[in-house]
């Protein structure tokens, strides 16, 4: 029968607009504020949760809703301002090893979160934070790794006793080694292929000399490139963690850019501090006997033997290009260590002079604490403080000049782990460069928000009322289907977890403005049918089915454009692009079947004579 | 309102055209000659929101910062009179590494400043930064999305429609993207990153317009026999007037909602889109279809026999 729907369709449609009732509510829920503590190393005990709560009770903070297990508890609050006080609280009552982050806890009902039922994530210009934009060097990444090559390539044919007359870097992917004979450089280079998979070999004739050229392929160097961006981004992973933020951001962005987001800090300075925060090694010479005093310091070594170290660096940790725990020949664990050519230098000069003493590694780790201290009224204020943390990790005689790679030995096996991992970890794989840096303030955060569900509702409002007075019955449809087309959106972004930002809040209130199009030329359309005389009945099927090939289109091209944006755009172009694009999905949805749906139920399947969607013109006898 | 018009759009087409060129000529000598006025996003430098609890007197921030070494200052009020906006340039002498830092600084210590010389409360709102290198690529970032925007656009409607229609789209898209860019460069309203994505929004919204008119006018060529081309256009201009200012209005109506209730960081976006939308009502009905007719569309251009047509008709 005509503009009946069956009963299935209707029941699908159903659903869908439970599903989107049930996905976008969770965002009705306002998060508590709340605290969540884990600990570096050990597991969290009931003996930690009575401590905080006794600190938290002296110090007069409400708090409910405590939860904790092996990895974490975590604590709730009624504000922010008593959330601020615990997080200080806190960190006087635990010790350092514990990670106190401030955070927000969920308070949508347990079946909704069963049921995968979350809020939206709100963008940094919603909520207030900071954003970095941070490039790492490649082509200081490449060099490393070519300056690594050529001290290698140095050393295999000294080994090999093959004579070179010189080799040298002539760019960052290339090494050039020149031989005096053919002879030679073919065994140089049979030699060298089994050493470097990764390398193209290449002969050459210049000046009476036999050249071998070393090159990077394409994809090693794309393959560096990956790699460093990935070791980097660890890095800050880890630094990021030490802040205490509760959902940080640190995104890949292109081939050599990384995003960070931190929501909630409003301290970029402190936070640019702890990204920069390295863990480094500092090698120094055991002190003299009889040194003067100020001239060394003393310091533990992890058998507990104390050991007086001195003052003067004899290498610093930046001259380190890499390091791993391997085994030495009767599988005893070490930890080798390669330098750069300058570090190389350094240290063999000073060990060839020094062979006999002691050598002393340092591990230096910078390590940010809150503080609480008075100020002139006497107000109690809060500061981080900043501290390097300085420890002995080795202490081993000179037995000969060290060259630019060698070992450190008498670890356990665990220790040796731990050490390559804390050293790599705590160094950059490749410099990086703040490019792009964003502070918005809570209030701007806050005001961004409120502003911009502002416009989503007025904009709304005005175009039902519109609708409403301009198509009567049928504008009440396309409202329903309006309302409905938004609740969509939101459930969509919250079962993808997409972010909404303030662009994306804009691509949303635009697509509300263009979702009732499709709704507009449907019911232009009934309404020229009817002008032509056609019955009531036939007219809507008439107009919903012509106007389908042009809607299709229209948001087909649409949807084109927003997909650009999203490919090509970033930040604020490709949040306004996600909305869009899911904008015009469940428009499409919304406005065609949702409106047709209650259209079929109100007129369909019976006789009508006239349609209540607002003025036509009456039909013309003469009309073609 | 509009139910039945007999509007002979067509016969004023050639000053339509004339109007258009003239503007598009004006639009692109002013490009030439001013520029745009880009904000942070493309060019660089450091800014810093700053919120005063009274009116600002912006002649004593000016004062306050020439005094202490920020000559170089620019500043701006935004949304209201007690928000402002100061602009550095890059300090050059600080290394690139070193300049987020700096940066990150500034705010606070510009919001000390200027709050020993007000009686008002001085809040800092946020800062930016960005880096030279940056702002040059997402120029270019831009103008490549919207030729490529342009381009798929096109190859969709000359396989969905014909190649006539697509160039007809592709000229009002450019038409309206070179005028709306004009007159920010005309008037040195500030183009920023939300003004770039209202312009990739305005390929969206103005391209809608014209697909709608299009799709009617090859209906109209295919069932009406008889007719000259520029009155089978006419009758499609007039069948879809209607429409045409009824989506234009309600996208008006949301976006000046959003100019005036949606807060400062959205205004400029607002403002961009609410040019767009008018110019692309305008060229949807007078540029894209004059195009049509001075390729000399025909019926025999349109007769192919469409059978995915006919089975998207079928579709709910």
């Amino acid at each position: 029968m005509l503009n009946r729907y069956p009963l299935w369709k209707n029941l699908l449609i159903l659903f869908i607009v439970v599903l989107g009732l049930l996905y976008s509510a969770p965002n009705l829920y306002p998060d508590d504020e709340a605290i969540l503590i884990n600990n570096e190393n050990l597991e969290i005990s009931e003996a930690d949760v009575a401590v905080v709560e006794t600190a938290l009770e002296a110090a007069q903070i409400d708090f409910f809703g405590v939860v904790s297990d092996e990895n974490s508890m975590q604590f709730r609050f009624e504000d922010v301002e008593d959330q601020f006080r615990a997080k200080t609280v806190i960190e006087q009552a635990l010790t350092d090893d514990y990670i106190v982050a401030l955070n927000l806890a969920p308070t949508t009902p347990g079946w909704m979160q069963a049921i995968g039922a979350d809020k939206m994530n709100l963008g940094l210009d919603l909520q207030g934070g900071v954003h970095f934009l941070m490039e790492v060097d490649m082509e200081a990444a490449l060099e490393r790794r070519m300056e690594d090559n050529l001290s290698n390539v140095r050393s295999i044919l000294r080994e090999q006793r093959i004579r070179t007359r010189g080799i040298n870097l002539v760019d960052n992917t290339h090494l050039e080694v020149r031989f005096s004979s053919t002879q030679e450089r073919s065994a140089a280079r049979s030699e060298l292929i089994d050493n470097f998979p990764e390398i193209q070999f290449q002969n050459r004739e210049a000046n009476d000399l036999f050249l071998l050229d070393m090159r990077l392929t394409p994809d090693v160097i794309l393959q560096i490139q990956r790699d460093t961006l990935q070791a980097n981004r660890t890095t800050l992973l880890n630094r990021v963690d030490a802040l205490g933020v509760s959902e940080p951001t640190v995104q890949q962005q292109g081939a050599d850019r990384i995003v960070v987001e931190l929501p909630g800090v409003q301290d970029p300075a402190q936070a640019i501090r702890i990204l920069q925060r390295i863990a480094t090694l500092e090698f120094h010479l055991e002190a003299e006997l009889g040194a003067s005093r100020t001239s060394f310091e003393a310091y533990q070594t992890p058998d507990g033997l104390s050991v007086n170290v001195d003052n003067d660096v004899i290498l610093q940790g930046d001259r380190i290009s890499s390091v791993r725990s391997t085994l030495d020949q009767n599988g005893l664990p070490q930890v080798q260590i390669n330098l750069d050519a300058q570090g190389g230098n350094q240290i063999n000069r000073v060990t060839r002079e020094n062979v006999g003493r002691n050598m002393d590694i340092l591990l230096i780790e910078t390590k940010s604490r809150t503080i609480a201290s008075l100020d002139e009224q006497g107000n109690e204020v809060e500061e981080v403080e900043f501290y390097e943390e300085k420890r002995l990790i080795s202490h081993a005689t000179i037995r000969t000049a060290l060259p630019r790679t060698f070992v450190i030995t008498g670890l356990t096996a665990r220790e040796a782990n731990d050490l390559s991992l804390l050293i790599s970890s705590g160094s950059l794989a490749a410099p990086m460069t703040i490019v792009e840096q964003s502070v918005i303030g809570p209030s701007m955060g806050r005001e961004n928000l409120e502003a911009g569900f502002r416009g989503v509702q007025i904009a709304s409002a005005l175009v039902v009322l519109f609708m409403l007075l301009y198509y009567r019955l049928f504008g009440l449809a396309a409202n329903a289907a309006l309302i409905m087309n938004i609740l969509l959106i939101f459930s969509v972004m919250s079962l993808i977890g997409a972010t909404l930002t303030l662009p994306g809040i804009v691509g949303i209130v635009l697509t509300v403005g263009m979702a009732v199009d499709a709704n507009v030329l449907i019911f232009t359309r009934i309404r020229e049918e009817l002008a032509n005389g056609i019955p009531p009945q036939q007219a809507i099927d008439a107009g919903y089915n012509r106007a389908f090939t042009t809607i299709f289109d229209a948001n087909l091209t649409t949807f084109l454009v927003a997909v650009v944006l999203f490919t090509i755009g970033t930040g604020p172009v490709k949040g306004f692009a996600v909305t869009l694009m899911i904008g015009i999905v469940t428009s499409m949805f919304t406005a065609i079947v949702g409106t047709r749906a209650i259209v079929n139920l109100i007129y369909g399947g019976r006789s009508v004579k006239m349609l209540s969607i607002g003025r036509y013109a009456t039909p013309l006898p003469s009309s073609s | 309102m509009l139910s039945r018009t007999e509007i002979d759009f067509m016969g004023v087409r050639r000053i339509a055209a004339g109007i258009s060129a003239l503007l598009a000529v004006v639009s692109v000598i002013s490009l030439l000659v001013n520029s745009l006025n880009f904000g942070l996003d493309f060019t660089s430098g450091t800014s810093v929101r700053l919120n005063y609890s009274q009116t600002v007197d912006l002649d004593q921030v000016n004062l306050t910062l020439q005094q202490n070494g920020y000559e170089d200052a620019v500043v701006v009020t935004f949304g209201s009179d007690r928000d402002i906006r100061v602009l550095l340039p890059v300090d050059s002498s600080v290394a690139e590494q070193d300049q987020a830092e700096q940066a990150a600084q500034v705010g606070e210590s510009l919001a000390a400043m200027l709050q020993q010389e007000t009686q008002s409360q001085v809040t800092l709102l946020g800062s930016d930064y960005v880096s030279a290198k940056v702002g040059e690529e997402l120029a270019e970032q831009g103008g490549l999305g919207m030729l490529v925007a342009l381009g798929i656009i096109m190859v969709y409607i000359a396989v969905r429609f014909q190649f006539k229609f697509s160039v007809g789209a592709v000229v009002a898209l450019a038409h309206d993207l070179i005028i709306t860019l004009g007159i920010f460069s005309v008037f040195q309203m500030e183009f920023n990153l939300n003004t770039l994505a209202a312009m990739l929004a305005i390929i969206g919204y103005s391209l809608n317009d014209t697909i709608v008119v299009s799709d009617r006018i090859r209906e109209n060529f295919r069932r009406l026999r008889k007719g000259s081309p520029i009155e089978m256009v006419n009758a499609s201009l007039n069948q879809t007037l209607s429409r045409t200012l009824i989506t234009s209005l309600t996208t008006l109506l949301v976006l000046f909602s959003i100019l005036f209730i949606g807060g400062e960081s959205t205004q400029g976006f607002a403002i961009a889109l609410i040019i767009g939308v008018v110019i692309g009502t305008y060229s949807s009905i007078y540029i894209a279809s004059n195009v049509i007719i001075y390729m000399n569309v025909t019926r025999e251009d349109l007769m192919i026999p469409v059978k995915e047509g006919a089975e998207l008709d079928d579709l709910p």
